[in-house]
């Protein structure tokens, strides 16, 4: 067992232990929206890895300054402003890759995986371990979408990272070869993988709460409503939360906690508990 | 001439909310779609509340961009400033909307803080940016206006569709694996597939 927050746990964690996309299932708008192939998948990926990991730093150092009140707009304005220098990288060093990415590296801003670690590791850890963290979350962010990009590439054209690897039908001469289903380089596609995807992830969720290492919870918008979303202190799950019937702290972690709670009770597979349990509605 | 704008405005509505759906195609704001599409009534009134603050941020975007950032020669900043004022300018909704519009209030307000982040907002005002302001000298408002607001109608749509589609499965025999989410994401892949059906129509 590794130490915790070392460098190298961080890493782990982030890669491994709560990726992100599959474990965490956070900011699945990028995820699906640049995964038509495995090198959008990489720039993506990297490009949200630096502005995770310098903004985890930043936040970190400053974490003692900045007032607990306005900490989400200060937030805001550090990862915006790496997001512009990010930017402008890839628009002077790989513009290809920047015109493909189009308008998808801007909103880079408004990823929750970034807010949300800033929210929940950042603005309470040192800053070694919290750029670390940023970057073991990136990492793990973008080796998943470079998996997925890969399959989606794979099934929607024959190709892996651009190169032909099936060989291509051509009616027009009646060679006879692979046939492209190319929905899954479209938005359906996208959609689709996605339900697979969490679809799989519930089988293994309660594979791994049956052996008795559960995971760690989800936390972006997979979760029935929005009140498992890191960010549902502020406002993010409010209109979900109100009609729970939450509105101070406390009853916004009972709301939570009865979520997780219905998580568990849906292990022990008795479909009428499953049914009940569900989001307390 | 005045013929040829409104052509070209009713054009740019039907392509952003029907033909370039915010969600279907282009995956803004997914985290509402999925979040609150449970009941239609809920929906509703995301979606009211998207085509309120859309329509406005991508008219004070605009005017920011045209009126400050261009002449200051601070375009770089856009990314920035936009998120700042579309957090204020929903602050600002909200406290408006309590004082004056009660009513409206009730039925938007809740939903309105949830908007500050969701990057369908930020989204409208970055396109706008390079589809209309940039263009030349002539920032055309009128047009941003416009992209916003079908952008929003059409992400109102699809989170209707939705809403309604969710309330008649509820009682469905779904999976165990793919009941909850998995099921919705599965549905919005078909909806999507449907709305596949109109790219084309218009190209812009």
């Amino acid at each position: 067992m590794i130490k915790e927050n070392t460098p190298l746990e961080r890493l782990q964690n982030g890669i491994i232990k709560e990726n992100p996309t599959f474990v965490l299932m956070l900011g699945m708008c990028p995820t699906l929206a640049v995964t038509t192939s495995a090198i959008n998948g990489i720039g993506m990926g990297l490009s949200t890895t630096l502005v995770l990991a310098l903004s985890n730093l930043i936040i970190s150092l400053l974490r003692n300054i900045i007032p607990d009140r306005v900490r989400m707009p200060a937030f805001i304005v550090i990862v915006a402003s790496f997001v512009t220098i990010v930017q402008f990288l890839l628009q002077g060093y790989v513009p290809s890759l920047y015109s493909s990415l189009g308008i998808y590296i801007p909103l880079i801003v408004v990823n929750c995986i970034i807010l949300g670690r800033a929210e929940s590791y950042a603005s309470k850890n040192p800053p070694i371990p919290s750029l670390f963290d940023g970057l073991g979350m990136g990492l793990g962010f973008t080796m998943s979408i470079t998996i997925i990009g890969l399959v989606r590439e794979f099934i929607g054209a024959g190709t892996l990272f651009g190169v032909q690897v099936l060989p291509l039908a051509d009616a027009a001469s009646g060679k006879a070869g692979y046939t492209p289903v190319s929905i899954f380089v479209m938005a359906p596609g996208a959609f689709f993988i996605l339900a697979i995807l969490v679809a799989v992830m519930k089988e293994v969720r309660l594979h791994m709460a049956k052996k008795g290492k559960p995971l760690p919870g989800v936390q972006g918008m997979m979760e029935d409503g929005c009140s498992a979303c890191p960010m549902a202190d502020h406002c993010m799950g409010k209109a979900q939360l109100e009609s729970a019937g939450a509105t101070d702290s406390a009853s916004v972690k009972k709301v939570v906690e009865d979520n997780q709670k219905a998580i568990k009770e849906a292990v022990k597979k008795d479909a009428s508990s499953a049914e009940s349990g569900k989001d307390g509605e | 001439m005045i013929m040829n704008t409104f052509l070209q405005v009713i054009l740019i509505f039907v392509s952003t909310s029907i033909v370039n759906n915010v969600v279907l195609s282009r995956f803004l704001g997914l985290c509402p779609f999925l979040g609150v599409s449970k009941k239609v009534e809920t929906a509703a009134g995301m979606g009211g509340a998207i085509i309120f603050v859309i329509t406005l941020s991508s008219f004070v975007t605009g005017l920011i961009y045209k009126f400050i950032l261009v002449p200051s020669g601070f375009q770089y900043l856009q990314t920035i400033v936009f998120i700042l004022v579309i957090a204020a300018l929903v602050q600002f909704i909200e406290m408006v909307l309590k004082k004056n519009m009660p009513a409206l209030y009730k039925s938007l307000g809740v939903y309105l803080p949830l908007i500050t982040t969701n990057c369908a907002v930020l989204g409208v005002a970055l396109d706008n940016v390079t589809k209309y302001y940039d263009v030349g000298a002539s920032a055309d408002l009128l047009k941003g206006v416009v992209y916003g607001f079908g952008t929003s109608v059409g992400f109102a749509i699809s989170i209707i569709i939705m809403a309604s589609i969710r309330e008649k499965m509820e009682d469905n025999d779904v999976p165990e694996a793919f009941k909850g989410t998995g099921i919705v994401v599965v549905t919005a892949g078909l909806m999507s597939i449907a709305f596949c059906g109109f790219s084309g129509v218009i190209s812009l």
